[in-house]
């Protein structure tokens, strides 16, 4: 009985003094370093999504300087473990209050940036996706801007090339997520539409996928291509056991979008990957002065690595947030985010323009065949269409 | 435990509204986590029933509310008893499963339900949103009159709360002849017959109760962050849930609530001193603790408590 009374008591004394904490009044911007919220998955089954990106994000600002319209920048990383949307909202939020920061940026996977998408609005802060690729993922906020690709543009060059290979058939492999049935859709729509046929539509589960069996269908179903999608990382996995199931032999030849032959694993997957035709929008073999100091200072940085396209993703988010606060002086907010709509520049993986009114990435994407330059394999681009829009959902 | 130590856990709890006003999403999913583990405690700590898919039922409670909100059924508390019907109701359909076999058996069936049910969830993109998780859920202010803010001051008052009201209540069903019969019965289940307990029956409810403290758990999550996604439903959940009550210590309601705490809070503050080496610090931490302290930290602090006294 004495406990009840103690706590009834101690509760009335705390509810009298309920009072909500008061919000910091926002000081003058100018001089005050401008913080960005980095959320990537840093451990977990996706963090080479994530250490490709903070890597390009801190090659960026040795390169170009921390100092952008009179605030240097200063990058808060936080881990989400890339599978848990609830901690990616959470650090969000935390970010946006205590740490009070300038702009989100990071988001490795679509459920991630889903989830982190109604604080964006509700803090009227810009949100750099710079990983997640899904079409859908901008309009979940008007704050959200891109910096990395989206499925369906990557993949419609792939089956329009097949057609004019003289492709007549094709299977598909994909990942069972968003981005994974966007690459399904685009590729049959495009290809079907050309007068291909799809024999096979295959889905591989998300997490711990066994290859095995979804590559022996196909090598029983024998189609002339087989298109594959699966999430950055992954690619070796699949390109090991197309090998063991012998589908070359048979005559498979393995298109998809670039995923597949990530250029960080390119080198391990060895004599499979060889001939492997994709469509993407960063290979590291990119043919530009731009390019080249970027690879050259990448591999400088991080022994071991080679930059791939999450990485570029990386580094167009910075510089668009470098670019919007030196056009701004320094702005915060929706100016900042009003300065970033439209802005086009040179990448390394060539010319870029983040779309005023969808705030999604306009960008070329090129044809590439992995060959072997020098000892090492690369992805050498040989076709390009020039400034590809998300072609939508 | 002592009346005062009582208060002053609660009263810590609530102060973190003050002490910590930049962190309270972190402190509402600690309460939430709280809960999660308060109804692992009931199964596994009083009930004697090993499980690995608690998850099940959080993650049904959390689709439960969250489907509800989607729907356009946005008020919470009403949010609240659906998810723990729902998740109450499996428990009680799948208690005869579970209960079949003895504690191995039980660890693999509910792990496979579990599964299935994550399965699932994955498989019905039109209903759950697939890997991408529930879009769309809009939670409407607490009793009409608290909206859920960015800082997570609702949020947190409101899971803190409800797993205030919900130990209170667990307080009274172990201290009650229902919760002796569960310690009997892990004790020694084949005697408590001729005590004349119905075992079976008193397994099936706890099962079912566990259960409904899940989804309720859930079901906070899914409105606290208007979001839900496949990871609810994950295996990892339910295993970190039994790390909690194992840290904190079995078979205490405060033991589990204190587990769930320290180890969230030791979770954020190690990730983000160490994002990529976190991992290794949490094992470490955890290791420690298991060779200094039997019956985890509440055992942990009695030892050094009764030392003194």
């Amino acid at each position: 009985m004495q406990a009840r009374v103690t706590r009834r008591a101690a509760l009335g004394a705390g509810a009298a003094a309920l009072i909500a904490p008061a919000l910091a009044a926002p000081a003058l911007a100018q001089g005050r370093p401008a913080r960005i919220g980095l959320i990537l998955p840093m451990t977990g089954p996706f963090a080479s999504t994530g250490r490709q990106v903070e890597a390009a994000v801190r090659l960026y600002l040795r390169q170009r300087g921390e100092s952008f319209g009179g605030r240097r920048l200063e990058i808060l990383l936080r881990d989400d473990t890339g599978t848990a949307p609830e901690v990616t909202r959470r650090l969000a939020q935390e970010l946006v209050v205590r740490d009070k920061v300038q702009a989100l940026a990071g988001f490795g996977l679509t459920p991630l940036a889903f989830a982190a998408a109604p604080v964006a609005t509700e803090a009227k802060l810009p949100m750099v996706v710079m990983a997640a690729a899904t079409s859908a993922i901008v309009q979940r906020s008007p704050f959200i801007l891109r910096t990395s690709f989206t499925l369906p543009q990557v993949t419609a060059p792939i089956a329009e090339w097949a057609l004019r290979e003289r492709v007549q058939t094709a299977a598909t492999l994909v990942a069972d997520y968003a981005p994974g049935l966007d690459a399904e859709r685009v590729f049959k729509a495009r290809f079907t539409g050309g007068g291909g046929r799809v024999p096979l539509e295959l889905r591989t589960p998300l997490r711990n996928p066994d290859y095995a069996p979804f590559l022996q269908r196909v090598r029983d179903a024998k189609p002339e291509a087989l298109f594959i999608f699966v999430p950055s990382g992954e690619g070796a996995a699949v390109m090991k056991q197309f090998a063991e199931r012998g589908l070359a032999e048979a005559g498979v030849r393995l298109i998809g979008t670039g995923d597949v032959v990530d250029d960080d694993l390119l080198n391990d997957m060895g004599r499979p990957a060889l001939g492997a035709v994709t469509s993407h929008h960063y290979s590291a073999a990119h043919d530009s002065p731009e390019n080249k100091a970027y690879v050259q200072g990448f591999i400088a940085a991080n022994p071991g690595m080679r930059p791939n396209f999450m990485s570029v993703g990386g580094w167009d988010g910075m510089q668009l947030i470098a670019e919007a606060l030196q056009a701004t002086g320094g702005g915060e907010g929706e100016a900042l985010l009003a300065a970033m709509k439209g802005r086009s520049w040179t990448s390394p993986r060539g010319p870029i323009t983040i779309d005023a009114e969808t705030r999604d990435i306009v960008q070329d994407v090129y044809i590439r065949r992995v060959e072997e330059r020098d000892g090492q394999l690369w992805n050498i681009e040989f076709d390009r269409l020039p400034a590809m829009r998300d072609p939508g959902t | 435990m002592r009346p005062a130590l009582e208060a002053g856990f609660w009263l810590l709890a609530l102060s973190g509204f003050w002490l910590m006003p930049e962190q309270l999403p972190l402190l509402g999913q600690a309460a939430i986590a709280a809960l999660f583990v308060l109804s692992l405690d009931l199964l596994v700590g009083y009930a004697g029933v090993l499980t690995l898919g608690h998850a099940a039922f959080f993650g049904l409670g959390a689709y439960g509310a969250g489907l509800l909100a989607q729907q356009g059924w946005g008020e919470p508390l009403s949010g609240l008893l659906a998810a723990a019907l729902l998740a109450g109701l499996l428990g009680l359909l799948t208690a005869p499963l579970v209960l079949r076999g003895g504690d191995l058996p039980a660890l693999m069936v509910t792990l496979g339900l579990s599964l299935m049910l994550g399965e699932a969830a994955n498989k019905l993109p039109g209903l759950t949103g697939g890997a991408d998780g529930l879009l769309g859920v809009e939670i409407w202010p607490v009793l009409g009159l608290f909206r859920f803010d960015l800082h997570g001051r609702t949020a947190f008052l409101y899971a803190l709360a409800v797993l205030f009201l919900l130990f209170l209540l667990a307080r009274r069903i172990t201290a009650s002849p229902f919760g002796l019969a569960l310690r009997g019965i892990r004790g020694n289940a084949r005697r408590m017959p001729a005590l004349g307990t119905p075992v079976r029956r008193r397994l099936v409810a706890a099962y079912a109760l566990s259960a409904a403290y899940a989804g309720i758990a859930g079901a906070l999550l899914a409105q606290t962050t208007q979001f839900v996604s496949l990871d609810a439903l994950s295996f990892q959940r339910s295993a970190e849930g039994l790390l909690m009550l194992v840290l904190g210590g079995l078979g205490a309601l405060y033991g589990a609530m204190l587990g769930a705490i320290v180890f969230t809070l030791a979770h954020h503050l190690l990730s983000e001193m160490s994002p990529l080496f976190w991992q290794f610090w949490i094992g470490l931490a955890l290791v420690g603790l298991a060779l200094a302290g039997r019956g985890g930290l509440l055992g942990l602090g009695a030892a050094l408590l009764g030392r003194r006294a």
